[in-house]
């Protein structure tokens, strides 16, 4: 009664892949052809990021009044020594972009880690669990949602102090939620599964169900979720920053850049342009590069 | 009143010289990363007025995709037919651009039921918007008073009770049942000439897959309507269908009248298929004669009669395809035992 | 009858109604045994519970009411030692091979985890009790490493059928095991759990809704109706002597591969009540053919008929129906 070939392919049909083919996950990457204006771009921030201000051909804190309001090199009267310029204190603003970077991928790293942990754990447990613990969380991610992020941040720079780890905290605050009910959601379907059902009737743990069943299932949209995040933390920290809730002087984030030169913007519109510019093409290639990655590993959350 | 062959005449030769639809030669690929799929391998079939051709197959064995051939909706844009003509009323649809088979053919004189009334009713819209959506679109309704009662008489026509009530009622109020039978008058809203009925019943409990047999045997009664019945229950088949086209791996092994296929089937296969599944009435416990092995893959198929790997009569001569030989007056069957037994 | 093995009896379960109001009466008062060895086969219309109490069988919901005992042992109280034994001895296989398999699995560690969730052996035993498994279902020993997406629908089914028999379980739930396969590999499966049964002297509760296939499988019957027993007896009486309208229209219903058969008219008209509101009296009076006005009022009695067969009906009460000589089970 043997079946003919072991382990034939599938009697091929319209219905093809019906599982996920493990090996195919690297080459399922390149399917849809690669975004490479938004990965090169994307990997020069990074590594503008990692390098501190090693890159920067100036102290991106150097006072020079004698040198403020320069031109970016390519203007009339712009200088190969300030590529992108200078601002009112005559600071370089290409070594500002990329010191800038660095603080835009630490807050972006430690918000996503935190609120991504958090919100997974809660969505985990509130999907599996169900019932009153499920209402509790719910209720709970329905009250934070409600709560403008801006008015608690405003709120939380006042009992803790502005700075670095009032960002992350704000952030974590405000996007756990996100995570929480998607999750939740992948949980409850997850949890109906077959071969859920019969791992219980075999008398398997809840902790061995989570690990062997349910996380493997979710990490694919746990990665899609957090690229996609990146280019809202990067807004959000320059927007509470910009603000001044955030990141206070002499540390450099964009937002600051911003808050600093919109009194000049008249005169030197490059001070403003210039860390907009880099604000607004960071998040789109964060997101082009999310979508991307969702398109390809994660299909059905087309939604997102 | 048009000729029917409702009466299921025993023997008779039933393929008249003008066929409704002349199926001659399909092939159609699928072009996947992996290869290509030769979904249907040279396919010739044929459905006369008031007929009901029974295609039956496992899954894999190509019925749907040429269902989907005929329609010209195959799945975009892997799918494409390679060669062979499919002749609706003396018109070849391979021929036909998109922007004709969708103007005056789809939906107008073929049409088609599928197995899952869900993904074919919009949710949003009523039934009787629906029902009558396909005369709107081919602009065979004169006014909306009209239409809606045209609407009223399709649902009447597939026994829907108190139809005038249940006009304004959307899909999900209707159970499974129903909502077939509201796919049902959908398709046939156009007076279409050939129904495409793609495992109809497969979704649907026992006492009411009876129920929809009956309504296809009424509808055909009344119009003459051509019916394909796709489908992998040989107890379905045997119940409504004229003829059976056995399809295996892309290809049709055996096609005859129903009675050719249930008394005297002549391929292994459709012999294999009948002894392997129980019977009512046939007791517990006799040991099923089991079919070994699993269908082909069709990215590569095996050279020659693909059944032979699994076959228990395979001599040498099935590593050639064997032609389709004549085993009786409606009779025939692709295999090279045939050609003995003639 | 020996001592059973499996006893159900009065199992109830109600869910609150997603709508939030009501009670979905998915099922109502359920009785029967399967003694060791047998073959139970529970069949009905989509919605008429019997996917439910598979899942009250096996732990996976909880009852409203009423008792399952295995082997004189209360599986339904929650008591966890019970549960516990019963874990290692009752087993199921589900309809979809693709769905009971995780993907992103090993077969080796598919087949080998109710072995790891009860404690059992060392490494090397339970790699040597998946390779006997696998055998038994007639898989070679290097299917271990293979992900469950490299075989076909029938091969996943047999990986399902060796993690079931990975416990040496004595009783297995099949929940449609078949219906998702393509016909010319159904008989194989069958063929294989009808043989396993023999070797390992198990115990079947098979759900199905394929009555020729229940026929073919099983030696007792259960037949259900929104959420009741409507008749159960010995296979062979029931599709030979079926006594309630239901049960006749089932197995008149049924298609069969013979083109002179006489094409099944329809012998019941509508389609099964809402399970919310089931209807008074007896729950199948709206589509009986037979009905008459005391079925819309009083819940009819189980009238006993072969010995063990009983069918719940007013038309085998003596004082109503045509047929004398009728006992009211007690």
């Amino acid at each position: 009664m043997a079946e003919g070939a072991f382990a034939q392919a599938q009697p091929a049909g319209p219905p093809v892949a019906q599982s996920r083919p493990r090996f195919g996950r690297v080459r399922r990457l390149f399917r849809n052809g690669l975004p490479i204006g938004p990965l090169l771009l994307f990997g020069m921030v990074v590594i503008a990021g990692l390098s501190g201000d090693g890159l920067a051909p100036h102290d991106p804190g150097a006072l020079n009044l004698g040198a403020a309001f320069r031109p970016p090199a390519w203007l009339a009267g712009g200088s190969a020594a300030h590529l992108f310029g200078t601002d009112n204190l005559g600071r370089d603003i290409f070594s500002r972009v990329i010191v800038g970077a660095n603080i835009a991928l630490v807050v972006a790293a430690y918000a996503i880690v935190l609120s991504g942990t958090v919100g997974a754990l809660v969505g985990m447990v509130a999907g599996f669990f169900g019932g009153a613990v499920d209402a509790l969380v719910m209720r709970l991610v329905d009250i934070q949602m409600s709560i403008p992020s801006l008015a608690l941040a405003l709120v939380l720079a006042a009992v803790l102090n502005p700075g670095l780890s009032t960002v992350v905290i704000v952030i974590t605050i405000t996007y756990w939620t996100w995570y929480a009910r998607i999750i939740r959601g992948e949980i409850l379907s997850l949890k109906e599964r077959d071969y859920v059902a019969l791992a219980r009737v075999a008398g398997v743990s809840t902790p061995v169900i989570f690990a062997r069943h349910l996380l493997p299932n979710i990490l694919n949209t746990l990665l899609v979720l957090a690229t996609l995040q990146i280019g809202q933390v990067i807004i959000f920290e320059a927007s509470l920053s910009f603000l001044g809730l955030g990141i206070q002087s002499p540390d450099v984030s964009w937002g600051l850049m911003l808050a600093d030169a919109r009194n000049y913007i008249q005169n030197a519109w490059w001070a403003i342009t210039i860390p907009g510019v880099a604000i607004a093409l960071t998040c789109l290639s964060a997101n082009l590069i999310g979508d991307w990655l969702r398109d390809t590993i994660d299909p059905k959350r087309r939604q997102l | 009143m048009v000729p029917t062959a409702t009466e299921r005449p025993g023997g008779a030769e039933l393929v008249p010289a003008q066929p409704l639809l002349k199926i001659e030669n399909l092939r159609t690929h699928l072009h996947l990363a992996r290869g290509i799929v030769r979904a249907v391998d040279g396919v010739d079939l044929a459905v006369a007025q008031g007929e009901t051709l029974g295609v039956v197959g496992e899954s894999g064995s190509g019925k749907t995709m040429t269902s989907l051939s005929i329609l010209r909706l195959l799945p975009k844009p892997m799918g494409r037919i390679a060669e062979g003509s499919i002749t609706l009323d003396g018109t070849d649809l391979v021929r036909l651009s998109e922007e004709e088979m969708a103007r005056s053919w789809r939906g107008r004189k073929i049409s088609m039921i599928s197995q899952d009334p869900l993904t074919s009713l919009n949710p949003v819209f009523s039934v009787g918007d629906q029902v009558g959506a396909p005369l709107r679109y081919h602009g065979l309704a004169r006014s909306r008073r009209s239409l809606r009662e045209t609407a009223v008489g399709l649902l009447r026509r597939v026994r829907i009770p108190s139809p005038e009530k249940r006009l304004d009622d959307y899909p999900h109020q209707f159970s499974g049942g129903m909502r077939q039978r509201v796919a049902c008058a959908m398709a046939i809203a156009c007076a279409p000439r050939l129904l495409i009925a793609d495992e109809p019943t497969s979704n649907l409990d026992v006492t009411i897959q009876v129920q929809m047999m009956e309504l296809f045997r009424e509808l055909q009664a009344e119009t003459g309507l051509g019916i394909i019945l796709i489908t992998h229950d040989l107890g379905v088949a045997a119940g409504i269908c004229h003829r059976i086209a056995v399809m295996y791996a892309g290809r049709v092994v055996e096609s005859g009248d129903v009675r050719d296929i249930y008394r005297r089937p002549a391929h292994p296969y459709t012999q294999a298929l009948l002894a392997a599944i129980p019977h009512l009435g046939g007791g517990r416990r006799k040991r099923l004669q089991a079919i070994p092995g699993m269908p082909p893959s069709l990215i590569d198929p095996p050279t020659g009669c693909r059944f032979a790997p699994r076959c228990p009569h395979r001599m040498p001569r099935c590593a050639d395809y064997p032609p389709s030989f004549q085993v009786g007056p409606t009779h025939k069957a692709a295999c090279w035992l045939a050609e003995a037994g003639a | 009858m020996s001592t059973p093995l499996l006893e159900i009896q009065g199992l109830t379960k109600h869910f609150p109604a997603r709508s939030g109001r009501g009670t979905v009466r998915a099922v109502e008062d359920v009785s029967f045994s399967i003694g060791p060895g047998e073959t139970f086969a529970l069949v009905g219309e989509s919605g008429c519970g019997k996917t439910t109490i598979t899942k009250l069988i096996l732990g996976l919901e909880t009852r409203t009411a009423g008792e399952i005992r295995f082997d004189g042992l209360d599986i339904a109280s929650g008591r966890a030692a019970n549960i516990r034994a019963y874990r290692r001895q009752a087993q199921a296989v589900f309809q979809d091979p693709y769905a009971s398999l995780n993907p992103r699995i090993r077969v080796r560690t598919i087949v080998a985890e109710p072995l790891m969730a009860q404690g059992i052996g060392d490494r090397a035993s339970r790699e040597a009790r998946v390779r006997e498994v696998l055998e038994v279902v007639g898989l070679p020993a290097s299917a271990a490493d293979l992900y469950p997406h490299e075989f076909s629908g029938g091969q996943r089914q047999r990986i399902a059928i060796a993690r079931a028999l990975a416990l040496q379980p004595r009783f297995i739930v099949l929940d449609e095991p078949i219906s998702a396969l393509d016909v010319s590999i159904r008989a194989q499966i069958l063929n294989l759990l009808a043989d396993i049964q023999d070797e390992f002297g198990l115990t079947y509760l098979i759900v199905a809704h394929d009555l020729a296939l229940v026929e073919h499988f099983s030696s007792q019957v259960g037949v259900m109706y929104l959420g009741s027993l409507v008749e159960l007896g010995a296979t062979e009486d029931v599709f030979a002597r079926p006594a309630h309208p239901y049960t006749q229209a089932l197995l008149a219903s049924v298609p069969r591969p013979d083109p002179d058969h006489r094409a099944p008219v329809a012998v019941i008209r509508g389609e099964i009540g809402s399970a919310t509101a089931p209807p008074p009296g007896c729950r199948f009076h709206p589509r009986c053919p037979r009905a008459m006005p005391v079925c819309a009022v009083d819940a009819p009695g189980r009238w006993s008929l072969d010995a063990g067969h009983w069918a719940s009906c007013h038309l085998l009460d003596p004082a109503l129906g045509e047929q004398p000589r009728m006992e009211p089970v007690s």
